[in-house]
């Protein structure tokens, strides 16, 4: 045996070996992170985005209403995104998404919100303000008034109250003045969305441009109550069509599951291919712990919102991914049995292959793709992990498990083709 | 010389046994239609934690104010939440006193407030008319593809078989009465690209096969090309099961939603992919040469 031949048998073994490790360690930091100084590296799951399924939230999509003399435009859907944007922050919550959706709807998402009813509330609600006289002319609307606030207030009996400030705008000072000055000794009401809320009798007129709102029930309604008059009225009527949401413990557990059950099923897969193809089998999952860790850095890189049915599309696509793998060994096999030489064979067995690695991927990238552009919500989650998975896949099955394979070969630690399942 | 599977020798036995798959099935959504869910039809599902065993009849009592008809189940590892289903869709004021008289009754904190779905019943039919909408682009751009790498009549022997394995599935879902929601759009579409998938891998095979054989021997061609390949479809299919089956085993409802029709679809891919496209394809070109032959004649 000549000396070069021993060298490029030692090479091939030390990268094989260096590969495997930097696999090993790779996964090791994307999966359990590491601590370098002050910085953590890795960790994936922290990184990614995950959706209000495994997080918790709520998510509604709202209708606008349009009525005969009140028609929806666009002007009018962007204006009340606006309008819910400024209600949400005031709840203090991260990063709600408000899209429009076709032309007449707004999906609202919010993720890690406590009280998931309140939210709802104050996003649908239309918030009209009216202050309507005795003799039922409207005074003044919400639109005259430039703060509110929810505060406590001891009112004439001594007792600490919660009430809504109201501090009106310089025309809306002197609309309150007059009307004030004309009612005295008479009710005003005070109507959110034609409901009464309060119906104060005028002692005095009212010059200062300010104006309390007795009879709430609590601080926290006052509060409430306070921000939905700060934000404005939404300029058209919303209705709930779909409301969604995920008590965050429930979040938690899915994904927790989920993450337990995709072990299993991935563990699934690496035996078996390792049973049924022996020495390529290792090669196989080895390709395929790259495609998860390619995968993974992917998802994160592109900030992609993994979902309930995301995880769902991943778990298909790791099942695919071994697809493109299995029709390379059977190829190999078959050029195998014609006489041909484990080198010669592998290579004509990746080469024929691929043409009909690329068909068949190709006919599913159609289907996620239609899934993708025509889906929505959930469907478009699966389909995003879907696209990725067949992607990388085929990547790392066509180019990735070639060269290892070769690797293994030119190792010629196993020589005998039943290690190779052949 | 191995034998070859005869999958163009004894086609009839092979679209027999479909057939029958597809009477039943389609026999099944004519008499017991399909139960949808309120995805489709509209509705309220609230769970609630009410951490301690509970009786039906206790929660229903809680429910009755808003609808009579509500469904009540158990969920949870030890059956202490309170799954309520309605076909109303409850608006938010409802559902907010609806679990305040929970949170009174079993003194709850508002984070046992587990999840709400409320969906309206006008959505449901856009969402089916979108669904059909996708599958008729996904399988109108699958045949272009098919008939531009191969050709057309591989395309329809391709389609007739993903139609076969959607009938089969929506059959599966009416037989056994299990709820339809959306993810069930989803895994229709997906197994309309993972079966077309298993067919091109044998259509593949055909072409690269077909300079071997007699311009007329298409039976023969066939069941060589599906002996080939065989392997290649059951360890596929399989290794596909095994991950898609642990999912469904161990993962949560809304994973099993996709899961349970996903596994349906694999296996009557499989079994379409391997005994109905290349059979099918087979007796159109066997037609075709025939009449071809008569015409000359």
């Amino acid at each position: 045996m000549s000396k070069q031949k021993t060298n490029s048998k030692t090479k091939s073994g030390m990268l094989l070996i260096l590969i495997t490790l930097f696999i090993a360690l790779v996964g090791y930091v994307l999966f359990s992170g590491v601590s370098v100084g002050v910085y953590d590296i890795g960790n994936v799951s922290n990184n990614i985005n995950y959706g209000l399924d495994l997080t918790g939230g709520v998510n509604v999509v709202l209708e606008a209403q349009a009525t005969d003399d009140d028609p929806v435009t666009a002007e009018k859907i962007e204006s009340a995104m606006l309008t819910i944007r400024q209600r949400i922050d005031t709840l203090g919550v991260s990063e709600p998404t408000i899209t429009k959706q076709g032309d007449n709807r707004i999906r609202v998402s919010i993720p890690s919100v406590s009280d998931q009813e309140e939210a709802l509330d104050l996003i649908g609600k239309t918030a009209q303000l009216e202050f309507v006289g005795p003799d039922g002319t409207v005074i003044l609307t919400g639109k005259d008034v430039v703060d509110s606030k929810g505060v406590m207030q001891t009112d004439s009996t001594g007792l600490e109250k919660a009430v809504v400030t109201l501090k009106f705008s310089e025309e809306g000072t002197k609309l309150f003045a007059d009307a004030t000055q004309k009612y005295i000794g008479q009710a005003i009401q005070i109507k959110l969305d034609d409901e009464i809320i309060s119906s104060p009798t005028v002692n005095v007129a009212i010059t200062n441009g300010e104006a309390v709102i007795e009879g709430i029930g609590d601080i926290e309604e006052a509060g409430n109550l306070a921000s939905l008059i700060r934000g404005g009225a939404l300029p058209v009527k919303l209705v709930p069509i779909e409301v969604r949401t995920v008590g965050p413990t429930l979040g938690q557990n899915s994904l927790d599951k989920s993450i337990y059950a995709g072990m299993i099923g991935i563990g699934l897969v690496l035996i078996f291919m390792l049973i049924f193809y022996r020495g390529l089998g290792i090669i196989a999952d080895m390709a395929l712990i790259i495609f998860i860790i390619i995968f993974m850095i992917i998802l994160t890189a592109l900030n992609v919102t993994l979902t309930l049915p995301g995880i769902a599309g991943l778990i298909l696509t790791i099942g695919m991914a071994v697809d493109a793998n299995v029709i390379i060994f059977e190829r190999i096999k078959e050029e195998a049995r014609l006489g041909k030489s484990l080198l010669t064979a592998i290579d004509a067995g990746f080469s024929r292959a691929f043409s009909t690695i690329l068909d068949s991927n190709v006919t599913t990238l159609i289907a996620g793709f239609v899934l993708f552009f025509l889906g929505s919500g959930s469907v478009q989650g699966f389909a995003v992990t879907l696209i990725l998975g067949i992607l990388v896949s085929m990547f790392t099955a066509v180019v990735i498990t070639k060269q290892l394979v070769i690797l293994l070969v030119k190792t010629e630690l196993f020589k005998s083709n039943t290690f190779y399942g052949i | 010389m191995k034998k070859n599977i005869q999958v163009a020798e004894k086609s009839k036995i092979w679209f027999a046994v479909s057939l029958i798959l597809i009477a039943i099935s389609i026999g099944s959504l004519f008499i017991n239609g399909l139960n949808f869910g309120i995805d489709f039809i509209g509705g309220t599902i609230v769970t609630i934690e009410l951490n301690t065993p509970f009786e039906t009849s206790d929660a229903k009592a809680l429910i009755e104010e808003y609808d009579t008809s509500a469904d009540v189940t158990y969920a949870g590892e030890a059956k202490t939440q309170v799954i309520i289903s309605t076909k109303k869709d409850l608006s938010t004021e409802e559902r907010q006193a609806l679990f305040s008289k929970f949170q009174e009754k079993y003194n709850l904190e508002d984070t046992d407030l587990l999840s709400i779905d409320t969906v309206s019943p006008s959505i449901g039919a856009e969402m089916a008319n979108s669904a059909m909408i996708a599958a008729v682009v996904a399988v109108l751009l699958m045949l272009v593809y098919i008939t531009f790498r191969f050709e057309f009549m591989f395309g329809l022997a391709a389609v007739i078989a993903l139609i076969h394995d959607l009938i089969i599935v929506l059959g599966v879902y009416s037989i056994f009465q299990i709820q339809v929601n959306s993810p069930l759009i989803a895994a229709m579409l997906t197994i309309l690209g993972y079966s077309i998938n298993d067919t091109i891998v044998v259509f593949d095979r055909i072409r690269e096969n077909r300079p071997k054989f007699g311009k007329y021997d298409f039976a023969s061609l066939v069941d060589t090309s599906v002996t080939q390949t065989l392997r290649r479809s059951i360890n596929t299919s399989f290794t596909t099961l095994l991950a898609i089956g642990a999912l469904y085993a161990f993962g949560v409802p809304a994973v099993q939603d996709f899961a349970l029709p996903l596994m349906v679809g694999i296996v009557s891919g499989t079994y379409s992919s391997i005994f109905i496209a290349s059979a099918l394809w087979c007796k159109i070109k066997e037609f075709q040469a025939s009449k071809r032959a008569a015409v000359k004649n």
